[in-house]
């Protein structure tokens, strides 16, 4: 690589402060991805489910949860280690474990809202991998729209009786541990809307329906979850106050959107390095593909994108850890970097002719996967929405 | 600029051209050469000088004005190549607006790509001797100061490439040509050069070395597109911002346009691709203040904001509707306006050439 080009790939990093035990870390979840769980791809997908032994294994490795204080078992780590988790997982094409819906999605609920002891409880189990979380918001007729959920969770005494479904949940399959939505309030709107940890060995009444089947991901268990008369404790509501929900997943929605463009940052590096690998060793009428000039342009093109929104990534990064990104930043990060991630692997599967439609190659996967960046953690659509209006 | 120059722009792009008696005002209110050294009569400021009088010609939707491209382009040329004494003949009228200085690189049968250059600079002991003709060149029509690219080696290739500030007041054989009639950029003049024996004095070969013009013109070039995305960036700030004021004033089937779905949701792509443009900028800018800015990053950050300006400014348009297509209204002057950003500066084209040779 020419010095300028190493230049142009280093700059944009500098905004992010990785230290040696940042540097340290990341060699070992590389290690991790690459050796324990991209040769396993496969055999997951046919699986539709990666095996808890991996989520125990990387438990074990300190890879789950690693922001989660020491007292509940974490590492006490910055949102850097997060950020490096997300990228390896990515970098390596690894699709199952989805770690970073456990780690940084759903664990945050509890480490940020609950009560003491519920961080006792549960946090130390989702750090060491013997419990598997998963987060139930969507319902079949509500998406993005969370105000419209029909579950609903009725005082009765010192429990909640819960009843309703949800559908595509990520981990749906192999969670024992779900941060469910549901209504405590029908008539109050977003107020009305708690939220519940639910132990689903300890849940009469609940069910898991198919495991679907999606167009990508195929590694990774999405599920329908069902709820006829399941019995919690009061103990389950997450921070002991009703009427929270709608607000905390509010809040929280801001780091998941930006933990989503993290991964279609790596994304797109990963695209992108396969694909100059691949112009580099094809050849067609006498010369290299990297040799034509559409080749040429189109990699410019993709190349001068992915450092953009790496450039625009860090600075949003930074400003998530100094407390200042808000929802309208983060809507507009999510948004353009799952379509640049979409659009950029589309085209570098054509510039893999034939074999870019072939799914042993990856960018073959990383195209079909990709599709649903685009709808989850809020539809790009919301995403506009929420930017139109700050207008 | 809102006193100077807003009530004067229609005034100006009808005449194709800024006064020169509107240079010495900016130069007497110290925006020009704002980056120069005070030793030259400059303000010994930097690049945020140059950004803040960009930002705010861009805010009033006079996007054409090229001060910058005398104050930061080609004052720096002499101020970094030039001998003692060429910086001391030109610096100091540079900067009171006295001289007006333009770049002649551009000819009919090379653009972007400049060792096709045919002007030629002959030396006959006595000075050089130029031949040759320009086109393209802003400031064409009221410099007085050219910073002209002749080739003084016809079989060197690049370093027979060297640059010659011609003074054009009694320059016997330099003439110009017709103020080339643009698609926008009213008020810049562009004109045709013609050079037919013109002599030039061996004191005015920039830095008194033959040949090095061509590492001069690429080292550069860097500058020069940031200085570009500048404008394109204010651009699509501003633009977003006068339409969305427009759609909340503007109503259609009884409702204001911002209600409708569509409104929203191009203005928050536009908003986007402004965010993103905003940040690569400062991004840039910290990396040109701590000299790592390169001809990479100049290629990436100048294709993109300049694409990205011309897509805000085209959905801009699109929500004004009918008015959208009227000059008097900002945004189709920006439309016009902004066009020429793909083209100047080396073509965005040549902008992914320069990034794919790194790939």
């Amino acid at each position: 690589m020419s010095a300028s080009a190493k230049a142009a790939n280093d700059a944009p990093r500098r905004a992010l402060e990785f230290t040696d035990a940042h540097e340290i870390f990341r060699a070992s979840v590389r290690r991790f991805f690459e050796t324990e769980c991209a040769p396993q791809q496969h055999a997951w997908e046919e699986a539709g489910v990666a095996p808890r032994a991996i989520w125990k294994r990387a438990g074990e490795l300190g890879f789950l949860c690693p922001r989660v204080e020491e007292d509940y078992g974490g590492l006490g780590a910055d949102f850097l280690f997060s950020v490096i988790l997300a990228e390896e997982q990515a970098r390596a094409g690894v699709i199952a474990p989805m770690l970073p819906l456990h780690s940084d999605v759903m664990a945050p609920y509890i480490a940020n809202y609950g009560t003491h002891e519920q961080k006792q409880r549960f946090l130390p189990g989702m750090v060491s991998g013997e419990r598997i979380g998963a987060l139930a918001m969507t319902e079949p007729s509500g998406g993005s729209d969370l105000q419209a959920m029909l579950t609903h969770a009725r005082r009765d005494g010192d429990d909640y009786v819960i009843n309703g479904s949800k559908t595509f949940i990520t981990n749906g399959a192999c969670a024992d541990l779900i941060v469910l939505a549901a209504k405590t309030d029908r008539g109050a709107g977003g107020r009305g809307i708690s939220l519940f940890l639910i132990e689903t060995d300890k849940a009469q009444g609940f069910r898991r329906g198919r495991t679907l089947e999606k167009l990508g991901q195929k590694a990774s268990d999405t599920a329908e979850l069902f709820f006829d008369d399941v019995r919690v404790p009061a103990a389950a509501l997450l921070g002991d106050v009703e009427g929270r929900g709608f607000a905390q997943l509010m809040e929280r929605l801001v780091e998941e959107r930006l933990m989503a463009a993290v991964s279609s940052s790596a994304m797109i590096d990963r695209a992108l390095a396969l694909t100059i690998q691949y112009v580099k060793d094809r050849r067609a009428f006498g010369k290299r593909v990297l040799d034509f000039q559409n080749t040429r342009f189109r990699l410019a093109e993709a190349k001068t994108e992915a450092t953009v929104l790496r450039v625009f990534l860090n600075r949003c990064i930074v400003d998530f850890m100094a407390g200042e990104l808000d929802a309208a930043t983060a809507a507009a990060l999510k948004y353009w970097a799952t379509e640049q991630q979409c659009a950029i692997v589309d085209d570098c599967v054509q510039l893999h002719g034939g074999y870019g439609y072939i799914l042993d190659y990856p960018i073959a996967k990383m195209w079909v996967d990709g599709r649903i960046t685009r709808i989850y953690g809020g539809a790009n659509e919301i995403m506009k929405d929420i930017i139109g209006r700050t207008l | 600029m809102e006193r100077e120059c807003a009530p004067h722009r229609a005034a100006w792009q009808k005449a194709g051209r800024v006064p020169p008696e509107a240079w010495r005002k900016a130069g007497e209110a110290g925006l020009l050469c704002t980056k120069m050294s005070p030793e030259y009569g400059g303000s010994g400021g930097d690049i945020y000088h140059c950004l803040i009088i960009i930002e705010e010609q861009v805010r009033i939707c006079f996007n054409e004005i090229a001060f910058y491209l005398h104050s930061d382009i080609i004052a720096p040329y002499i101020e970094l190549y030039g001998t003692d004494d060429q910086k001391q003949r030109y610096l100091p009228r540079m900067a009171t607006g006295e001289f007006i200085a333009a770049i002649a690189m551009t000819e009919p049968g090379a653009g972007s790509d400049l060792q096709a250059i045919r002007t030629s600079a002959r030396s006959d002991g006595n000075g050089y001797l130029l031949n040759g003709q320009k086109v393209f060149i802003s400031n064409g029509q009221v410099a007085n100061l050219i910073c002209v690219a002749a080739k003084t080696d016809t079989t060197a290739g690049g370093k027979g490439i060297s640059l010659f500030l011609l003074e054009t007041e009694q320059a016997e054989g330099f003439t110009r040509g017709k103020n080339l009639n643009k698609i926008g950029c009213k008020a810049q003049d562009s004109s045709e050069l013609f050079f037919d024996n013109v002599r030039i004095p061996p004191e005015n070969l920039l830095g008194g070395v033959e040949g090095q013009g061509f590492a001069q013109l690429m080292r550069r070039l860097p500058e020069e597109r940031l200085i570009m995305s500048m404008a394109a960036v204010a651009m699509m700030e501003e633009a977003v911002k006068e339409t969305a004021q427009y759609v909340g004033a503007r109503e259609a089937f009884g409702r204001k346009l911002a209600d409708f779905q569509n409104t929203r949701f191009k203005l928050a792509e536009c908003k986007t691709k402004a965010l993103l443009g905003r940040a690569f900028l400062e991004h840039a800018l910290d990396s040109f203040l701590e000299g790592t800015f390169d001809t990479t990053q100049g290629a990436m950050i100048k294709w993109w904001t300049t694409q990205r300006q011309c897509e805000v400014v085209d959905e801009c348009l699109q929500l004004h509707g009918g008015y959208g297509y009227m000059m008097e209204y900002d945004i189709a002057r920006r439309y016009a306006d902004a066009r020429l950003g793909r083209i100047a500066g080396g073509t965005n084209e040549i902008m992914k050439d320069l990034i794919g040779r790194t790939l």
